[in-house]
């Protein structure tokens, strides 16, 4: 994840942001989250927009208690790699759950959340995150 | 009023943060006695009547099973939008994929606001002015410290998508009836933080003022009785009013019971009697009548008739599951998830 504080920046990603849209290799099929022009994998330039499933399941996860700018006042918050139904891995913040009672394997849904504001008077930052499905 | 053409509910939802605080926990803080409800909802970090928004819609959206294209309002009623000007509607749109061709607004209307866009987006579809529309009423309340709104103050949002009737329609909107005042019994200026309120005003003169009038007004507009109807649902900034309000009109208490939500996610203000409507359609059959009256400080109620059609018990919203789901935080929890440590 890449954070930025150009709000051109933001408005260009919100789409992929808001609706967990990665991308397709036509070439080989891999699919890579966020979204990007080459793919990472057979280095084809020919990826198409995938809106992808919004549920999965945690494969690893870490516990931030130095948060990055932007951030501060929230932590201990959790970030997680999750693989989603289609095989897509998304790293991704994950919510309402503490720390001590998180998985490996725990099924886990999208959720549409705040992701950090860029200044008390700035722009709000919104996108995906997941939640525990129980 | 009633609509020129018919039109109905195809899909709604609803959603309750997570956390919740016990009432007995702010009493303990602030020495207060006969809490108003259990317990209340309260919102993370990173959630706001914007989030909470989109995810009732997206709920109501994904029930109805409607294409993306065809959804042309989307009428977000809130007193607490995160910002003061640029408006939620078209986050929640973009999140939603319904832009740009769409009518997003903003409204407020204190907790009325929610069923004013219930009622804006059944007249925008029946007079085919578009095919389908979202009403949405969401809040995330604030309250002072101390004050007495801090017992109820919570957050919630529920959503509505309004379609012309079909034979899968949840429910057909029948009629509704608008009645408002100048009546300031609660209000907050352009930044203040919290609102302010007239204590006991808030009672006789505004709110059961606006609900019984309203109720009784669209009885009296269409010709129906308290005995017509099979649910009742009314505004719950606690657990008290809305009985009352029901006894008043000579309504059972049976029939208001199944809406109450509040005693379990406190007020949730433009989605509260959303919400208990989501709750009564989960468990409705079809062919039965509910009255919802809603009441926003200011003031104001809007009465709305519906009658439950074939689509109803086909799905049911997740609000039971978002109901049970808790984690419960204690008074310096909440102040932190409140925004309140800086
Ligand atoms: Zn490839």
């Amino acid at each position: 994840m890449v954070w930025s504080e150009s709000v051109p920046r933001f408005w260009r990603e919100r789409a992929r942001k808001y609706r967990l849209v990665g991308g397709r290799c036509r070439k080989c099929n891999s699919i890579v989250y966020p979204h990007r022009s080459v793919c990472p994998h057979c280095g084809a330039e020919n990826m198409e927009p995938i809106e992808l499933p919004r549920r999965g399941k945690v494969v690893t996860f870490s516990v931030v208690r130095h948060p990055p700018r932007g951030f501060e006042g929230k932590e201990p918050f959790l970030v997680a790699v999750i693989e989603l139904e289609n095989g897509a891995r998304v790293l991704s913040q994950l919510v309402d759950v503490h720390p001590e009672d998180v998985k490996e394997g725990m099924e886990v849904v999208a959720v549409f959340r705040r992701y950090r504001e860029q200044a008390p008077n700035g722009i709000i930052e919104y996108g995906i995150k997941f939640r525990p499905l129980k | 009023m009633i609509f020129s053409t018919k039109v109905g509910i195809s899909g709604y939802g609803a959603y309750v943060p997570v956390y919740r605080v016990r009432d007995s926990e702010i009493e303990r803080i602030w020495g207060g006695e006969g809490a108003p409800v259990e317990e209340k909802s309260v919102p993370g970090l990173d959630e706001d009547s914007l989030t909470m928004a989109f995810e009732a819609a997206r709920e109501a959206l994904t029930m109805s099973g409607v294409n993306r294209e065809d959804v042309g309002a989307v009428l977000v009623g809130s007193e607490s939008p995160p910002y003061a000007v640029k408006p939620s509607a078209t986050v929640i749109s973009e999140a939603l994929g319904v832009t740009p061709k769409v009518i997003a607004i903003d409204m407020e209307f204190a907790c009325k606001a929610g069923t004013t866009a219930l009622i804006l987006a059944s007249a925008l579809v029946a007079s085919k002015a578009i095919k389908c529309g979202l009403a949405i009423g969401t809040d995330n309340a604030q309250a002072k410290p101390g004050d007495e709104l801090e017992y109820t103050a919570g957050a919630g949002a529920a959503a509505f998508l309004i379609s012309e009737l079909s034979s899968d329609s949840v429910a057909e909107i029948e009629c509704a009836f608008s009645y408002v005042t100048d009546t300031p019994d609660f209000w907050r200026r352009e930044g203040e933080k919290y609102p302010r309120h007239t204590y006991r005003f808030t009672g006789e003169p505004a709110y059961f003022h606006h609900v019984i009038s309203a109720a009784k007004g669209l009885m009296e507009e269409v010709g129906l009785k308290p005995s017509d109807f099979d649910y009742v649902v009314f505004h719950q900034p606690n657990v008290r009013f809305p009985l009352r309000a029901a006894q008043q009109l000579g309504f059972s208490t049976e029939r208001v019971k199944p809406g109450i939500v509040c005693d379990k996610i406190g007020n949730t203000y433009a989605a509260s009697s959303l919400i208990g409507l989501v709750r009564v359609l989960d468990q409705a059959k079809p062919g039965q009548r509910i009255l919802v009256v809603s009441f926003g400080s200011g003031a104001g109620s809007d009465a709305i008739s519906l009658v439950t059609r074939e689509g109803v018990g086909k799905r049911r919203s997740s609000l039971s599951t978002l109901l049970e789901r808790k984690i419960y935080v204690d008074y310096g929890a909440y102040t932190k998830l409140k925004g309140l440590l800086g």
